[in-house]
């Protein structure tokens, strides 16, 4: 059975449907991310997990019991706040100690138990500090050992790395997957970033206007994205408006307008004449002052329009002679030159058949 | 380099100065006069008499005689004593009242708000006296609620009691015309809370009573505590309402004074009397700061 389990939940805010019918099994012990853009009814659902609303239709289970009627402040379930909402007149202690006191612990089990998280997030000789005396990240890491000290059933994370800068956000998601394997505790993680989401999740759910588009394992969600939205919001793509030419059982056959022609994979349910699109990732376009014929390939001739350099990778925007535009991603740790084209330079794009993944639009 | 360190020097008494000059002309220099005053001995016709004798057998100078009359009556201390219990009451139970009133309108739709503190401050737009006078009305006891009170009271057993001209009436006139001092410190205070405070505590599984003593009470103490100072100063010198509502037993401090500035005409008693006052409101205010500051390390 399922620690958590989201039966057809349906919420609605007048004509709006913040949650549209989702149903979402989570595992003990799993790192979940409920994954989409502002709007899409992420926090909604996180809400609704919390008990801090109500579902309009459908059921939410905790071990196999409805949660209808249980307040939030009776639920095993704690929620790291985006803002992460510590008391301010309480010291890191006084926070932390918060939901052991409001369970009625004894003092000594309250000390113990402190000392052990503090431990946990390396803020042992932070005790006697007041929040507006930390940073950011040790903020957040308050917040957390908050969440945890308690041992909750759930621990609910609402973008908890948004307000920090990049640099100590990488630092934490690797914190944050070390602690959650460390604890054991069931962790639902809220982002719109697909980054965050992709390093930090066992499985994701990608969220658009209320409905589950996608719910699978990161590396699988990444590589076989199931419709244009999520291939289009994980990750960078190149999307190519397609028609189906041929549809054999091993490939397709397909026509980019204004490109020409292209083999795709085989696709189940694709039929001739059926328009969609064809998603391409970047790494998978290479890009060449010129390319042998080989058969396998796709190619086409175009010219550097710009490109990004950023350290590891450079990413070049190809106008083809064609006049669609394409992005290729090309790694610099080749020896000698780190730059390889100039703008205007005259290239040759080309990707294997069997990448590109054909869509429906 | 000395330039700079003029300009800077310049800088701060155009920054500090003017605040300077203005408390010690209007704070500074009358209260020396008063502490001066307090040490001298009444004119023959009230007022202060000549510092230096121009008679012969005319007490002129400087004496510490008033002081040592305050403390040779009993009295006097104990209507210091009266005066402060009165105040502390009034803050109390104005701080009773205006709480929920204050967390009513911090929680309300942003758009009612201002008009619900429009509805607090209301009473301002007419004259203290004549809302004090409509307290006799309402006291006195041919009103209703005097009849009301009373015919309740007889249930009980217990025989009428004249509302009016009582400590009750002090006390219910004090609350009235000092409860908006406590209730508009209290709502800025509360108005700036981020709910998700509230939320936080839910979630980490503080029940309602919880989420108020652990996290609204102490976060509102700055808003308390100048709500109490806001109430509580006014009243300890409030005269006219012990006047007006008070019975004869019913003198406070400020009668007092007022009573040696305008009645008996003795200037240097009166003085003596705000000294006193002075001090033992500073004294209190020390002792609360020393125990609040305590309650914060904790």
């Amino acid at each position: 059975m399922a620690l958590l389990e989201i039966r057809n939940v349906t919420r609605r805010f007048g004509d709006l449907v913040a949650v549209d019918n989702v149903s979402i099994n989570i595992e003990a012990g799993e790192f979940f991310t409920l994954l989409g853009p502002s709007g899409c009814g992420k926090t909604t659902l996180l809400r609704m997990i919390a008990g801090f609303d109500l579902p309009d239709g459908g059921q939410i289970l905790l071990d196999g019991k409805d949660l209808a009627g249980t307040p939030p402040e009776k639920r095993p379930i704690h929620t790291v706040f985006q803002s992460y909402a510590l008391f301010p007149h309480m010291t890191v202690t006084g926070n932390v100690s918060f939901p052991l006191k409001m369970a009625g612990k004894s003092p000594d089990e309250i000390a113990v138990k402190v000392k052990e998280v503090l431990d946990l997030v390396h803020l042992s000789d932070k005790g006697e500090s007041f929040p507006h005396e930390l940073s950011g990240g040790q903020k957040q890491r308050v917040a957390l050992a908050r969440g945890l000290v308690n041992r909750p059933r759930l621990l609910m994370l609402d973008e908890p790395l948004g307000a920090l800068d990049a640099k100590l956000r990488e630092e934490m998601q690797i914190e944050l997957i070390t602690l959650q394997r460390d604890v054991g505790i069931t962790f639902v993680f809220v982002t719109h970033s697909q980054a965050e989401a992709l390093a930090l999740s066992h499985r994701i759910a990608v969220m658009n206007a209320g409905r589950i588009e996608q719910m699978d394992e990161p590396s699988k969600i990444y590589s076989f994205p199931v419709n244009r939205f999520v291939a289009d919001f994980i990750g960078r793509i190149n999307i190519l408006q397609a028609e189906v030419l041929e549809a054999a059982p091993d490939h397709l056959r397909i026509r980019i307008p204004g490109m020409g022609e292209v083999r795709a994979p085989a696709k189940t349910g694709a039929a001739r004449g059926q328009k969609g699109v064809l998603a391409l990732r970047p790494e998978q376009v290479r890009i060449a002052a010129k390319i042998d014929d080989v058969a396998d390939e796709n190619h086409f001739p175009g010219k550097v329009r710009d490109f990004l350099y950023v350290g590891d990778i450079t990413t070049y925007i190809v106008d083809l002679n064609n006049g669609a535009r394409i992005e290729a991603l090309l790694p610099n740790s080749a020896t000698g030159r780190a730059k390889f084209f100039e703008i205007g330079d005259a290239v040759k794009v080309a990707w294997p058949k069997d990448a590109g993944l054909f869509l429906n639009d | 380099m000395i330039n700079l360190l003029n300009t800077t020097r310049v800088t701060k008494w155009l920054v500090s100065g003017p605040p300077f000059l203005y408390l010690t002309l209007f704070f500074l220099l009358p209260s020396l006069i008063m502490v001066v005053a307090s040490f001298r001995y009444p004119g023959d016709y009230g007022g202060l008499a000549p510092l230096f004798g121009v008679e012969p057998g005319k007490e002129t100078g400087l004496t510490l005689e008033t002081y040592r009359f305050f403390f040779s009556d009993f009295i006097y201390t104990q209507i210091f004593i009266k005066s402060f219990g009165v105040a502390m009451a009034s803050t109390l139970v104005c701080l009773l009242m205006a709480y929920p009133l204050a967390l009513l309108i911090a929680h309300s739709p942003r758009k009612h708000r201002d008009f619900m503190v429009l509805l607090v401050i209301l009473p301002f737009a007419s004259n203290f006296l004549i809302r004090v006078y409509a307290w006799m009305i309402i006291l006195g006891p041919q009103s209703a609620f005097s009849l009301a009170v009373n015919h309740l009271l007889g249930w009980f057993g217990i025989a009428p009691v004249p509302l009016l001209f009582s400590s009750f009436a002090v006390l219910v006139g004090m609350v009235y015309v000092h409860l908006p001092f406590m209730v508009l410190p209290l709502y800025t205070n509360l108005e700036k809370h981020d709910p998700v405070l509230l939320d936080a505590a839910q979630d980490l599984g503080a029940n309602a009573w919880n989420r108020f003593w652990k996290v609204t009470w102490p976060l509102s103490l700055p808003g308390v505590y100048s709500g109490a100072a806001l109430v509580f100063i006014p009243v300890l010198g409030m005269f006219a309402i012990p006047d007006i509502l008070g019975g004869t037993g019913d003198i406070l401090i400020g009668n007092l004074i007022k009573d040696q500035f305008l009645g008996t005409r003795d200037w240097p008693f009166g003085s003596t009397l705000s000294i006193m006052l002075t001090i033992a409101v500073l004294l209190l205010a020390g002792i609360t700061a020393m125990i609040s500051r305590q309650g914060v390390r904790q």
